[in-house]
């Protein structure tokens, strides 16, 4: 019976931390007394100035890092083990530009798990290939991914994340390098997965935040939750220590005014 | 030419047919592993293990002689110390990754240095220069046999193993978060560079051998998109180069190794000037 309690309770709450605490050999913690409860189906977005930590917790949620202090739990399990009902999306800056690889083979990737000596079977190419579809990016399947603008290669990436098939999407940076316009069918597509699956943001577009989330979590060191609609100008300065100029997103600046990031 | 295929088919020289066919069967071994090596950026690891290699040359030539363990040959200690130097590598870089430039450079600089100590202590005359510098004269129908097992070897989990290769060279990160033993797979990829390196030895010689390794996938790079089109066509110029340097170091009277890298940095350095016409024109 209580199992069963417990049981119920977790798999309403993705990811549980508890008093976590973090730091990189004996430094000062990049992340300390850090509490946080992810509900299932929920979208929030992880936001920050460089350097306070978010890709700290990120790799904490993936079981990359262990934490000093604390606890965290995925999916009411040690997070080595979630980790592989987690969908993950780095950015693509980070991966080499000219390796010579399809944007099939890249998202076949997604289906690695699957057997030992990692064959794919005709099940993980169909997989695959509905992913693609999902993303709209079926017509670049034999393509090489060093020959895709930015905007299509984030949207491998993120076929690539939705062919393991799993509960939780963790994007880093999903917009860092896209065109304004494709933003906008980003955002509707990331809102139509989010009726099946939790989404987990890592960005630091504050325009992002706004429209496309229901809670906002802003790491500097200490983690504070916000839901969206709490969100002031005031609450952001706090935690980034600093002001911080917010840019309207949905307002075209005369060209040449200055360069977004 | 026709005088050359006597030459070739003749009797009297059999280090010569030796060494055409070490050079083409390790070409594919070379254009496989070495698209690897080229693609997850390890050329410095494979570079450290090449010169690593001399250590265990020495100790083999010092056991020898010394012990008089007649079926010790060079090549066995050549295959030991690569493949130990590999490990050594590849535990600093997976568990040392800040010191890992450093330790690099440690480690290239002691196998040579072990290698030599061992040559300077063995007794008798070793032409240190042939190990350095390869000499075809060196291989025998010993080493033509180690190279078919060495190859096989070498090829068997390139092709078994290819999408989790593929996965930690492309993204290590994702793989290991999708359950692939990355460690494993990439201490794999290294023993594969260990032992791929010594079949070229011989031709090639210790130091040069990096070369052979990194400069056809490195041409092949800028015709092919794909990795096995990449591996296909590096293996294909590596065939192209250590047989013309053969036949050139062969009638000019020149040594081998220096001729074949010379040959391979000439169609690096012609395959970057293609590329940048290309991109200038399109």
């Amino acid at each position: 019976m209580d199992q069963e309690m417990v049981k119920t309770e977790n798999s309403d709450c993705i990811i549980c931390i508890e008093n976590l605490s973090f730091s990189y050999d004996s430094e000062a913690p990049v992340l300390s007394n850090v509490n946080l409860r992810f509900r299932r189906l929920e979208s929030a977005c992880i936001v920050g100035p460089n350097g306070g930590g978010k890709s700290t917790l990120l790799f904490l949620i993936l079981g990359l890092l262990k934490p000093s202090h604390g606890k965290i739990s995925v999916f009411g399990e040690n997070p080595e083990v979630a980790r592989l009902k987690i969908g993950y999306m780095p950015q693509h800056i980070q991966l080499d530009p000219d390796f010579p690889i399809s944007v099939m083979e890249v998202v076949l990737m997604g289906r690695l798990r699957q057997h030992f000596w990692g064959r794919y079977s005709q099940q993980d190419r169909t997989i695959a290939r509905d992913a693609m579809a999902e993303m709209s990016i079926d017509k670049l399947r034999d393509r090489p991914f060093s020959s895709l603008s930015g905007g299509q290669r984030q949207r491998v990436l993120i076929a690539r994340a939705l062919a393991c098939q799993p509960e939780l999407l963790l994007l880093d940076e999903p917009t860092a390098n896209v065109d304004p316009g494709v933003q906008e069918h980003f955002y509707d597509m990331l809102h139509k997965l989010n009726q099946r699956m939790s989404i987990l943001t890592v960005s630091h577009d504050l325009g992002f935040v706004s429209e496309n989330v229901d809670s906002v979590i802003c790491v500097n060191r200490e983690i504070h939750v916000h839901p969206v609609s709490e969100l002031t100008g005031d609450m952001v300065r706090d935690m980034y220590g600093y002001g911080v100029n917010l840019v309207q997103h949905n307002y075209r600046c005369s060209e040449g005014s200055h360069t977004h990031a | 030419m026709l005088e050359l295929w006597q030459e070739f088919t003749g009797a009297n020289i059999p280090f010569l047919r030796y060494a055409f066919i070490i050079g083409i069967f390790s070409s594919i071994s070379f254009g496989i592993v070495g698209t690897y090596v080229v693609t997850r950026r390890i050329s410095s690891i494979a570079g450290a293990i090449a010169h690593c290699v001399l250590g265990g040359i020495g100790a083999a030539l010092y056991f020898r002689t010394n012990y008089h363990l007649m079926w010790l040959q060079p090549i066995y200690g050549a295959i030991i110390a690569a493949l130990f130097a590999a490990l050594l590598l590849g535990l600093v870089s997976i568990y040392a990754k800040q010191r890992e430039d450093t330790v690099i450079g440690a480690i290239w600089a002691i196998g040579m240095a072990t290698g030599l100590l061992f040559i300077a202590a063995t007794p008798g005359y070793v032409d240190l220069h042939s190990y350095l510098f390869g000499n075809i004269l060196l291989t025998s129908f010993n080493d033509v046999i180690v190279t078919l097992v060495l190859g096989i070897i070498v090829l068997l989990p390139a092709v078994v193993f290819f999408n989790n290769l593929l996965a930690v060279c492309f993204d290590n990160r994702f793989a290991e978060l999708r359950g692939v033993r990355v460690r494993l797979i990439y201490l794999m990829l290294l023993a594969m560079t260990a032992l791929t390196i010594v079949l070229m030895v011989d031709i090639v010689g210790i130091i040069m051998v990096i070369a052979l390794l990194t400069l056809p996938p490195a041409v092949a790079g800028h015709f092919t998109r794909r990795i096995w089109s990449m591996m296909f066509l590096s293996a294909i110029l590596s065939v192209i180069f250590t047989t013309s340097g053969l036949v050139a170091s062969y009638r000019l009277d020149l040594p081998s190794g220096p001729t074949i890298v010379i040959i391979a940095g000439a169609g690096y350095l012609l395959s970057i000037i293609y590329a940048k016409i290309k991109s200038a024109f399109i």
